[in-house]
C-alpha cells in the first residue's frame, strides 16, 4: 500500500484510508482527511521530516506519521 | 454610565491575531497570567462609542476546540463557563485569507457554542496579489454571521470590525453543524439523559477534560439509556465530527471563494529553496545566530557603559546631597547599585527579544524547526526544541514555557531539563565582566576580537552542553512515548514593526520587574549583612586597626581602606563567606566571590550586584566594579585574584551551575513535581563545581 511516506518530491496524491489510531487528531484538523489533496513539497535533509501541502495548508510531519496515511496517486498531467 | 461588554479574540496560530489585538487596543493592554497557571493572559479595555466600552481578551492561539495543551485548555474553559467574569458577549474569530479553509474549522466549532461569533478575515490586503476573490455577502449567509475583511498590517477595516462588535446582539446564534448528525443514536440518547443541556457543549465536556458547571466528565455515567463510549470510539467520533465540519466548509468555500492558483505560489517556493536547502539552510541558520550574538555584543556595549556610569554618578550624588547616616548608605550602597545591576542588562534582553520576535514573525522559525528535527531527535528532543533553546539565550523562564508546543512528553521533558544550560542573558553581565578582566582586548589576525570570540565560545559551550545532556537524559529516561509532530509552515511575511516593538517592551518589562524584585531584595539584605557584624570587633574596627598599624607611615586613605576591609571581614557576611572559603579556594576564588556565588543561586545576575554592594561597602570611592575586581589579591597564592585560570574557572562555573530560583519554580510548575528541578539543581551545580575545579587546577 502506498502512503504519504512513499511520495516523491513534487508528487501529488489523494488521501485515502486513515485508520491507525496513532494519527493525531490535530493532523485531521489541519485538513488531512480522506479525499483531500496532498503534495510533497520538500524532504528535509537526512530524509525526515516531510514538508507537505495538504488541502492548501502547508505543514510538516515526521516520516513515521506519514507512513500511517494511505494515498492514491494522481497521475502527472 | 457607560456599559461594558466582554469580547474574546480567538484564532489559529499565524493568523495575525496578536496584531489585530494590538490594533484594537494600542498600548493600554495588560499582560498577566491566568490564575494558577503560567499561560499568558493579555487583555485591554477600549472605548467603542460614547457609552460602550469593550473588555478585549486575547486568547491563546489554537487550531480547534480539541485542546491538547494547557494554552488551548484556557480557550475551551472560558467558552464553556458562563460564570467566568470574562465570559464573552461576543467572540471574534480571527482568520487569514490564505488559510481560510483551515481557519473555518475553529470558527464553526465556536459558532456552534451558541455565542454571537464574528469572523474577521485578516490579511485581506493580500487578496489581489494572491489572486483571491471572496463573495463576502454569500459567506455571511452561509455562516449565518457577520464577516469583516481587515488588514492589521495596513490598519484597515477596524472601524467596521468595531461596529460589528457593537452590533453583536443582532447576530444569529444558530449552529453551522447539527451535532447530532455525527452519530444520531448516540446523541439522541445523550439528549434524553441530559434534556436541559446544550448538546454540543455536552459533547465537548465528554471529549475535553474540562469541568463545566456541575456536569463533569466523570459524573456522566450511564443513565436513562445513555451508554458512555470507550476512548477509541470517542476518538473515532471526533474524527467524524472533523470530517463533517470540513464537508460543510468545503461546500461553503466552493460557492464563495475563488483562487488563481498561478498567482498563489511563487515567493514561498523560491525562499524555501534557499532557507531549507540541505547545505545552505544550515549555513544560513548558523550565520543568522552568529550575526545576532555579534550584534547584541556590539550594540549593547554603549548603552551598558552609559547605564553603569549613570548609576555610579547617582550613588555619588546621593552621598553628597543626603545627610550622612544609615539611610544615605543604604540608598547609595545598597539600593542604587542593586537597581543598576538590573537595568544594566536591559539592552541585551531587548536586543535578543527583538531578534527572536523577528525570526518568529517572518515565518523563518518554522523552517528551522523543519531543518533541525532529525538532528535534534538524535539528542532526545524535537525540532520544536530549537525555539526553547534559542529563547533560552534570552531567559530560561519563557524558554521552559515555550516547550509546551512539543507534543511528546519525553521530548518536552528533555528540552525542559537541558534549557537552563543555554547561555541566558543573566549570565551575560557575569561573563562580560570576567572576560573584560582576564581576556586581552586584542584582535586575532587583526579582525576578530579575543573577547568577542570568548563570548561566542561560551554561547557555543552552553548549546553543546544542552544538546549533549539531552542525549544523556534521553538514554536515561525510561518513558514510553508516541512521537507525533505537526508543524505549520506559515507564509513568509515582513515583520510588523508594531508587533515586534510590543513584544520587546512586554518581555523586557516582565523580566525587569520579575527578576528585578529579587535582585533588589537581595542587594538590600546583603548590604545589611555587610554593614553589621556579630561581635565587638566590627564596631571597634577603627581602634583595632589603628592600634595594629604604624599609623605614621600610612596616608589617611590607606588607613580607611584597612578599616573598611577589617569591618567587612568581621561583618555577618564576612563570617559566612569565610565559612565557605575552603570550598571555593580550590576553584581559585576568595570568600567575596564565594558570597557572590551563593547569592547567585537566587538569580545569576545578582553576582555583579553583590560584588558591587560588597566592594562599595569596602571601598568608598568611585571606581567601577571592574577595576575593583582587578585590584583584588588571591588569599592563598598571592598575586592578583583574577588570573586567566581563576577567570576561566569562574566562567565555567557560571556556564554550568543551576543558579536561578525562578527557573526551578517554573520547571516545578511545568512538570508538576519537585523531582526534575532538584535533579537540575544538584546535577548541574555539582557538574559545574567539578569542571571549575579541574579547569583551575590545570591552568593555574
Amino acid at each position: 500500500m502506498l502512503t504519504i511516506a512513499s511520495l516523491k518530491k513534487g508528487q501529488k496524491a489523494i488521501i485515502g484510508e486513515m485508520t491507525s489510531k496513532d494519527i493525531p487528531l490535530k493532523l485531521l484538523e489541519m485538513g488531512c482527511l480522506p479525499g483531500n489533496h496532498v503534495e510533497l513539497i520538500q524532504i528535509a535533509p537526512f530524509k525526515d521530516p516531510l514538508y507537505l501541502n495538504i488541502n492548501d495548508t502547508f505543514l510538516s510531519i515526521r516520516r513515521e506519521t506519514a507512513k500511517l496515511i494511505h494515498i492514491e496517486l494522481i497521475p502527472d498531467e | 454610565m457607560s456599559k461594558q461588554i466582554n469580547v474574546a479574540l480567538v484564532g489559529n496560530p499565524n493568523t495575525g491575531k496578536t496584531s489585530v489585538f494590538n490594533n484594537l487596543t494600542g498600548l493600554n493592554q495588560k499582560v498577566g497570567n491566568y490564575p494558577g497557571i503560567t499561560v499568558e493572559k493579555k487583555e485591554a479595555v477600549v472605548k467603542l462609542s460614547r457609552n460602550l466600552k469593550a473588555h478585549i481578551l486575547d486568547l491563546p492561539g489554537t487550531y480547534s476546540l480539541n485542546a491538547t495543551s494547557l494554552d488551548e485548555n484556557v480557550v475551551i474553559e472560558l467558552l464553556l463557563n458562563k460564570n467566568d467574569k470574562d465570559y464573552p458577549d461576543v467572540v471574534v474569530v480571527v482568520s487569514d485569507i490564505e488559510n481560510l479553509k483551515r481557519n473555518l474549522l475553529l470558527f464553526t466549532q465556536i459558532k456552534d457554542l451558541g455565542l454571537p461569533t464574528i469572523l474577521a478575515i485578516n490579511m485581506a490586503d493580500r487578496m489581489d496579489r494572491k489572486g483571491i476573490q471572496l463573495d463576502v455577502g454569500l459567506l455571511e449567509k452561509r455562516l449565518k454571521t457577520k464577516v469583516n475583511l481587515i488588514s492589521a498590517r495596513k490598519n484597515k477595516g477596524f472601524t467596521e470590525l468595531k461596529q460589528s462588535i457593537m452590533d453583536h446582539q443582532k447576530l444569529s446564534v444558530n449552529p453551522c453543524l447539527e451535532v447530532s448528525k455525527i452519530d444520531k443514536q448516540y446523541f439522541e440518547s445523550l439528549k434524553k439523559a441530559y434534556p436541559k443541556q446544550d448538546l454540543y457543549k455536552l459533547w465537548l465536556v465528554i471529549t475535553q477534560d474540562v469541568n463545566f458547571g456541575k456536569t463533569n466528565r466523570n459524573r456522566m455515567t450511564s443513565q436513562n439509556g445513555f451508554q458512555p463510549k470507550s476512548d477509541s470510539e470517542i476518538k473515532r467520533l471526533q474524527q467524524k465530527e472533523t470530517i463533517k465540519r470540513y464537508q460543510f466548509i468545503n461546500e461553503t468555500l466552493k460557492e464563495t471563494l475563488t483562487k488563481d492558483l498561478a498567482l498563489a505560489k511563487g515567493l514561498r517556493a523560491s525562499i524555501d529553496k534557499l532557507l531549507i536547502h540541505k547545505f545552505w539552510g544550515y549555513v544560513i541558520f548558523l550565520a543568522i545566530l552568529f550575526l545576532i550574538f555579534q550584534t547584541i555584543y556590539d550594540w549593547s556595549t554603549y548603552p551598558m557603559d552609559f547605564i553603569d556610569e549613570s548609576f555610579l554618578a547617582m550613588s555619588e550624588y546621593v552621598k553628597d546631597v543626603f545627610p550622612l547616616g544609615m539611610l544615605s548608605d543604604l540608598i547609595s550602597e545598597g539600593i542604587i547599585p542593586g537597581i543598576g545591576g538590573v537595568v544594566i542588562f536591559v539592552p541585551q534582553i531587548a536586543f535578543l527579544f527583538l531578534f527572536i520576535s523577528i525570526l518568529e514573525e517572518t515565518g523563518y522559525m518554522s523552517r528551522v524547526v523543519f531543518l533541525m528535527d532529525r538532528i535534534m531527535r538524535k539528542f532526545g528532543m524535537s525540532g520544536k526544541s530549537i525555539v526553547p533553546l534559542v529563547s533560552g539565550t534570552a531567559c530560561a523562564i519563557p524558554a521552559v514555557m515555550a516547550a509546551r508546543n512539543i507534543e511528546s512528553w519525553k521530548e518536552r521533558l528533555v528540552t525542559i531539563l537541558v534549557v537552563p544550560f543555554t547561555t541566558c542573558s543573566a549570565r551575560l553581565p557575569v561573563y562580560l565582566i570576567i572576560i573584560g578582566l582576564v581576556i586581552p582586548d586584542e584582535r586575532w589576525l587583526g579582525v576578530f576580537n579575543y573577547q568577542g570570540i570568548t563570548l561566542m565560545l561560551l554561547y557555543l559551550l552552553g548549546f553543546v552542553t544542552a544538546i549533549g545532556s539531552g542525549w544523556l537524559a534521553s538514554k536515561m529516561l525510561k518513558i514510553e512515548f508516541k512521537s507525533y509532530f505537526v508543524v505549520e509552515m506559515p507564509d513568509y511575511k515582513m515583520p510588523i514593526f508594531k508587533n515586534v516593538f510590543y513584544t520587546v517592551i512586554e518581555k523586557t518589562k516582565s523580566f525587569v520587574f520579575g527578576a528585578g524584585k529579587i535582585i533588589l531584595a537581595i542587594s538590600i539584605v546583603l548590604w545589611v549583612l555587610a554593614s553589621y557584624g556579630p561581635t565587638d570587633d566590627f564596631d571597634n574596627a577603627k581602634s583595632i586597626v589603628t592600634a595594629s598599624l604604624d599609623v605614621t607611615e600610612l596616608s589617611q586613605e590607606e588607613i580607611n581602606t584597612e578599616i573598611s576591609s577589617y569591618k567587612l571581614k568581621n561583618s555577618y557576611i564576612g563570617y559566612a563567606g569565610r565559612a565557605i572559603e575552603p570550598a571555593v579556594i580550590p576553584l581559585g576564588y576568595d570568600w567575596k566571590i564565594g558570597i557572590a556565588i551563593i547569592s547567585s543561586f537566587a538569580a545569576r545576575e545578582v553576582f555583579v550586584g553583590t560584588l558591587a554592594t560588597i566592594y562599595s561597602v569596602e571601598n568608598d570611592d568611585e571606581q567601577t566594579i571592574k577595576s575593583r575586581l582587578a585590584a583584588e589579591t588571591n588569599p592563598v597564592l598571592g598575586g592578583p585574584l583574577f588570573t586567566f585560570a581563576s577567570g576561566i574557572s569562574l566562567l565555567l562555573f557560571y556556564a554550568f551551575a543551576m543558579q536561578c530560583m525562578s527557573t526551578l519554580a517554573i520547571v516545578r510548575k511545568e512538570t508538576g513535581t519537585w523531582k526534575w528541578p532538584m535533579i537540575q539543581l544538584f546535577g548541574m551545580s555539582g557538574f559545574a563545581y567539578v569542571v571549575a575545579l579541574i579547569a583551575f587546577q590545570i591552568l593555574k
